[in-house]
């Protein structure tokens, strides 16, 4: 047991870190300070294309994909390296981390030549059009309608939040294509043009005020089926395998919130009644409470990465994360801002170290329901994992236009 | 980055699980918590069989001179079926301490009987309710003679020495330094205590002038004795993370097998979702307990944060999964004949033992606040940072 970098991998994290000192610093939002979304995408393209042409795009893909045939540890590595800077990357991260590793998986080799490079070099952005307003948990319950015409197929219906849907050029889609029959059975999978006419994208407003996430709007869009991935009606194992490809990454325990160093120093220049938060007793507890925390997820992904550098498949570290970091986070925030008693009524300007814990308080909320709410993954781990009996679904076997 | 244990250290796993579940039943567990035994003795003997007892004791003292991860091994799987013998106290606590504390000759005449598993040994630092490290000590050694007493004593009732915290002279605010006691001596008292947990004893230990010996090695009281708790914490949280898995299977089983309106109650989300945070739990505390082994097992500065880190999580872990447990159970999980309440016996008293959570987390967030202040703008370690 130990965590020391093999020979090999110090030499590639040595050649990682050299490659980020002469190149990340140019692109790192604390050297390029507060830049609208317009130039920071492009600032983020520019990134993404010299991350492509090094090949640390997509490390463990071969070279003619922007890669350099690398192992998942090297991914690993170079990932912790380039979280030492605060870089544009957050445009491609669903282009990269589910739909092109599902085109390479399901396109044809024509499509991978066409589409891989230019998404992995930041030249174009991909989105994935999943939920709608009465599927989100049941995912399967999608009614986007598909209709096949000839060569294209016909899509009408809603999509609902869509991250980057706004600046993206392409996205993967799963649709109803036979109402007829149970729903898990009548679902095909696209990825469509999103200059396409009949899409029309409405940004949505979030409660922290951002507008990451949008609205979708199809309207007789015409698809080739050679756009098709996966069989016709065999949309959901796609759509499985798409969900199952988000569990790959290296994971931020804080959720993207304050860490527990930042907790401790906001903690000692504040007072209480009887001196400064660092020296409460309750507030100790939950700081060593939160720690642990961090510090078991931390361990539990190095147990994962185990497994993935010895060729096995990482258990349900995706599920415990996902139930941990948010929830932990909206706590942290919360008691935080609780400290500062009635001056925590005011919303912090930017800058200030209060003002982490005001945005993680209002975005803890959403990160609770995105991508898998609280109570789907525990059903997840309850069923797959400790094999308890699967939730009744009355609507199993009904056709889906029965329901 | 290798964090798991070795092909060899699973082998011993699976043959350490293997072993108890056919040899240390939950029948035997009841035997020793029902009666005055202390241990049962029998079992105790076939570990030194097996060699358990020389695991982590260097070769020259007569062990086998494994490390700790071995060890580690074994304290999971002792607590998962609930081995009612005094390896704990023998080997988290008194071996450690002496291997940490004591001198060569002090090392060499203990050790190798320990790990013949012919001695049984403890430590002693608590004398009343409240934290371990409460200023006021009562013990205190005078012309090489120690006074006063220890109490409640894990396994003090059967241990042949102790390692005890005591005032190095009579004096009120003579510094408090650890003594090894040979217990069989006279002037050495010894009572059993009523206890929440009787498969895991205590007693109180009384002291009429016997002859003690100071252990000096390895700095001053305070740093000693954080060292052998971490490690203790560390071992034990392997402990508690054994019998929170074996809680889990317990809870599952029952959920599955278990009907109420026409079906198995582990369909029901209710129930469902606690067994899934207990999953989650035990998987946290499991990977905190390996940090810490690690740590421990390569003297790792790291382990002053790993340490009470796997002992906050394991304590949780444990204590939940036996209470959710009970209720998982209903009725039959308040009975007496279900085991249901050995676990939750068990967990609590671990609890108890080397300090409580809340004891352990102030510890945790001292130490924080001590690194932060000592690394700051130094950059973290690359191996660990992600």
């Amino acid at each position: 047991m130990d965590f020391k970098d093999t020979p090999e991998e110090a030499a590639f994290r040595a050649e990682v870190r050299a490659w980020l000192a002469e190149h990340a610093v140019r692109y790192d939002d604390r050297t390029t300070g507060e830049l609208p979304l317009e130039k920071r995408l492009a600032l983020g393209r520019e990134w993404q294309a010299l991350k492509a042409e090094r090949g640390f795009a997509k490390i463990t893909w071969p070279r003619e994909f922007c890669g350099i045939g690398g192992t998942a540890m090297q991914q690993v590595i170079y990932q912790q390296e380039e979280a030492n800077y605060r870089l544009p990357n957050v445009y491609f991260k669903v282009s990269l981390g589910m739909p092109l590793p599902i085109l390479r998986r399901f396109g044809s080799p024509e499509q991978q030549q066409r589409y891989l490079g230019p998404g992995l070099r930041g030249d174009e952005i991909w989105c994935q059009l999943f939920s709608e307003p009465a599927a989100g948990s049941d995912l399967a319950g999608v009614r986007l309608r598909a209709v096949r015409d000839g060569d294209d197929w016909i899509l009408n219906g809603q999509k609902i939040w869509t991250s980057w849907a706004q600046v993206s050029d392409f996205g993967v889609i799963v649709t109803r294509s036979d109402p007829s029959v149970p729903k898990h059975k009548g679902m095909t999978y696209f990825f469509v043009d999103m200059k396409s006419p009949g899409i029309e994208v409405r940004p949505i407003k979030q409660i922290s005020g951002g507008e990451e996430f949008n609205e979708v709007y199809f309207t007789d869009v015409r698809v080739p089926d050679s756009q098709r991935l996966g069989d016709v009606h065999g949309g959901w194992k796609v759509a499985l395998a798409t969900l199952m490809e988000e569990r790959f990454s290296v994971v931020d325990v804080t959720g993207g919130g304050p860490d527990l160093d930042h907790l401790i120093r906001f903690c000692e220049e504040l007072a209480l009644e009887d001196g400064l938060a660092i020296d409460d007793s309750d507030v100790r507890q939950r700081i060593a409470e939160w720690y642990t925390m961090e510090q078991g997820l931390k361990a539990n992904y190095y147990r994962a990465l185990t497994t993935l550098s010895n060729g096995g498949l990482p258990g349900p570290e995706g599920a415990i994360n996902k139930i941990c970091i948010p929830y932990k986070l909206q706590q942290m925030s919360k008691f935080a801002m609780d400290l500062m008693g009635a001056g925590g009524v005011l919303a912090p300007s930017e800058g200030q170290r209060a003002s982490d814990y005001f945005v993680g308080w209002l975005e803890a909320a959403g990160y609770r329901i995105a991508g898998g709410t609280d109570e789907i993954l525990r059903n997840t781990i309850a069923e797959q994992v400790l094999k308890m009996p699967a939730d009744v679904r009355v609507d199993k076997d009904v056709p889906f236009n029965q329901l | 980055m290798n964090f798991e244990f070795s092909d060899e250290q699973k082998m011993l796993r699976d043959q350490a699980q293997r072993f108890l579940r056919e040899n240390c039943t939950s029948a035997l567990v009841r035997e020793v918590m029902e009666s005055e035994q202390g241990y049962d003795r029998a079992l105790w003997t076939q570990l030194s069989e097996m060699g358990w007892h020389g695991i982590a004791i260097p070769e020259e003292f007569g062990g086998l001179g494994g490390g700790y991860l071995e060890l580690c091994i074994l304290a999971e799987q002792l607590g998962r079926f609930l081995a009612p013998v005094p390896f704990a106290a023998t080997q988290y606590l008194a071996t450690r301490a002496l291997l940490l504390t004591g001198s060569e000759q002090q090392k060499a005449a203990w050790l190798p009987e320990v790990a013949a598993g012919e001695r049984i040994g403890c430590l002693a630092l608590a004398e009343r309710p409240g934290s371990l490290l409460q200023r006021q000590t009562e013990c205190f050694v005078a012309g090489g003679r120690l006074h006063g007493s220890k109490t409640p004593v894990m396994d003090g009732a059967v241990a042949d020495f102790a390692l005890i915290s005591a005032r190095s002279s009579v004096a009120a605010d003579a510094p408090v330094a650890l003594y090894l006691v040979d217990l069989c001596q006279p002037g050495v008292q010894r009572s059993a205590l009523p206890v929440i947990d009787g498969s895991r004893p205590h007693a109180r230990l009384g002291f009429e002038g016997i002859v003690v010996e100071p252990l000096h090695e390895g700095g001053d009281y305070a740093r000693q004795v954080a060292a052998i708790l971490d490690g203790a914490a560390t071992l034990l949280a392997f402990e508690q993370v054994g019998g929170a898995d074996a809680t889990l299977e317990m809870a599952c089983a029952f959920a599955l097998e278990r009907k109420a309106f026409g079906r198995p109650i582990g369909g029901f989300q209710a129930v469902k979702h606690k067994l899934a945070d207990m999953y989650v739990k035990n998987e946290l505390a499991r990977a905190n307990a390996y940090y810490a082994a690690w740590a421990l097992a390569s003297g790792d500065a790291e382990l002053a944060l790993a340490a009470p880190a796997a002992r906050i999580a394991a304590t949780d872990a444990f204590e939940y999964a036996t209470q959710e447990n009970i209720q998982i159970h209903g009725g039959m999980g308040y009975t007496w004949e279900v085991d249901a309440h050995l676990f939750y016996r068990r967990s609590r008293s671990l609890a108890q033992v080397i300090g409580s959570a809340r004891e352990w987390k102030e510890r945790l967030t001292s130490r924080l606040v001590a690194r932060l202040h000592q690394t700051a703008k130094k950059p973290v370690k690359a191996e660990v940072a992600d």
